[in-house]
């Protein structure tokens, strides 16, 4: 399989935990940017602070025309959406919540997908609403490999089951193994 | 997902990013709006949005209709501008302004400030509140421009459907409104409309920050989250028309998401709150 360039996460409620498992877990040497949408209150900040501290890689904010760097976490910052341009740097907006949500995960997945194509890596978690499965939809479309956690393993299996109705994804998993999978895919194996 | 939302993901993967920059290249040169700066990525989503309203399946039948029915245009230009604020959207951000700016402002005799990007008018609408509770409003001139006419019109007639209203009543007290929200209003059924005492204070007008140049010297410019939506090129375009605007030890305001850091003018402004985004001219 190609060896992937970028991974993209989304999730929702019941997701951070599951989130921190995985960024605990991403090698030290990752050589790809992974850039999450957790949807959150407003005004809470803290995001990169917490996953930060579960890992030695770098854990940010996502900064408008920033280029995408190997080896860094990026969250997306609250109440703005959060694209990526085809020069391989972020891009934000304020348009329209989707899916009630801003950041939307659907809008960072299209844009990843248009730009990564069959090299990119989507991640769909637990949460309470359908954003980020048509998203994660068009990066299996492009050729993507798409990760869903199993709604079992779910604690919110709203998004996870969406995303399932829509398309049959490459992997169904529980936290513990999209964690050591991802590390597996990651090194340019398959899982 | 409804059939539409299927349909839209099909569209994406097949509009690449030449059919996008020909369609831009086509609305300059008949229409003289110039969108070749802007961020493509938000763009391509307005536009398949705009694809689904017209009901054209390929961006080149969307070119077609638009250079052929010159009503098209306008519509379409409402999916490519339009940008919903409130009144005092961000309220930590006017009472920044308030507690940082307001002092300063009230030294000059007379005042003009530029609101660049204005869509639909909250934020002008904004600054006149505060600089009237301020005691500053009979000496000054807003500016407030935008390249979408109707969104101008809306903007002159100002008014907001009134359910909106409890909203911005809230972000108006948290900008340390220390009047009534409903002192700057009339309600009318189900709307909002703005007070004419605000009215004659702004000046709404048509001004590109892409093609236009400077107007007029002012004090305090403010553009916010119009930025996000440019190329590297146009920000600083827009960064210099700013500065030539500002007399000296002007302010800018921003998005809080905006900065002047990575430009070719950053050099010309000081920081006067890193976290609200508000510069002072320093040159």
């Amino acid at each position: 399989m190609t060896a992937p360039v970028a991974v993209v996460i989304g999730g929702s409620a019941g997701a951070l935990d599951v989130l921190r498992t995985i960024v605990r877990e991403l090698p030290a040497d990752l050589a790809c940017p992974v850039t999450v949408v957790l949807h959150l209150p407003a005004h809470s900040t803290g995001l990169p602070a917490l996953l930060g501290a579960d890992t030695g890689l770098r854990v940010k904010l996502a900064e408008d025309k920033e280029p995408l760097a190997p080896g860094t976490v990026y969250i997306a910052p609250p109440s703005y959406h959060l694209l990526i341009e085809s020069q391989g740097t972020f891009a934000l907006s304020v348009d329209p919540p989707v899916h009630f949500s801003r950041p939307s995960i659907d809008v960072l997945f299209e844009t990843a997908a248009d730009v990564y194509g069959a090299r990119l890596i989507g991640v769909l978690l637990s949460g309470a609403s359908e954003d980020g499965a048509a998203g994660l939809q068009e990066i299996h479309a492009a050729g993507g490999t798409t990760i869903v956690q199993s709604p079992l393993s779910a604690e919110v299996a709203i998004m996870p089951a969406a995303a399932l109705t829509l398309f049959e994804p490459t992997y169904v998993w529980s936290p513990n193994d999209i964690a050591s999978g991802l590390t597996t895919l990651l090194s340019g194996r398959p899982a | 997902m409804d059939a539409g939302a299927a349909r839209n993901a099909a569209l994406r993967l097949d509009i690449s990013e030449t059919e996008i920059r020909q369609l831009l290249e086509t609305l300059y040169q008949r229409y003289h709006y110039d969108f070749r700066q802007y961020a493509a990525a938000s763009l391509k989503r307005r536009l398949l949005q705009a694809l689904s309203h017209f009901q054209c399946q390929t961006l080149a039948q969307l070119q077609e209709r638009v250079l052929r029915d010159e009503s098209a245009f306008p519509r379409l230009l409402e999916y490519l501008t339009v940008q919903v604020s409130d009144l005092f959207r961000d309220p930590e951000f006017f009472l920044a302004v308030r507690k940082q700016v307001v002092p300063l402002l009230a030294t000059y005799p007379s005042l003009k400030l530029w609101v660049a990007g204005c869509s639909t008018g909250e934020e002008a609408y904004s600054y006149a509140i505060l600089l009237a509770e301020e005691g500053l409003l009979d000496r000054t001139r807003i500016y407030a421009t935008d390249i979408n006419d109707e969104s101008l019109r809306k903007a002159q007639k100002g008014v907001y459907p009134l359910d909106r209203m409890k909203q911005f009543t809230l972000n108006h007290r948290t900008a340390g409104g220390h009047g009534s929200l409903s002192d700057y209003y009339h309600a009318s059924k189900d709307s909002a409309v703005m007070s004419p005492k605000l009215k004659q204070h702004i000046t709404f007008a048509d001004h590109s920050l892409a093609t236009d140049s400077i107007f007029s010297e002012v004090q305090l410019v403010s553009c916010r989250n119009v930025l996000i939506y440019f190329d590297k090129a146009l920000q600083d375009r827009a960064l210099g028309l700013f500065s030539d605007a500002l007399c000296r030890r002007g302010f800018l305001c921003l998005g809080t998401k905006e900065s002047v850091r990575f430009s070719a003018h950053a050099h010309r402004f000081q920081e006067v709150s890193g976290e609200q985004k508000i510069y002072r001219r320093v040159d």
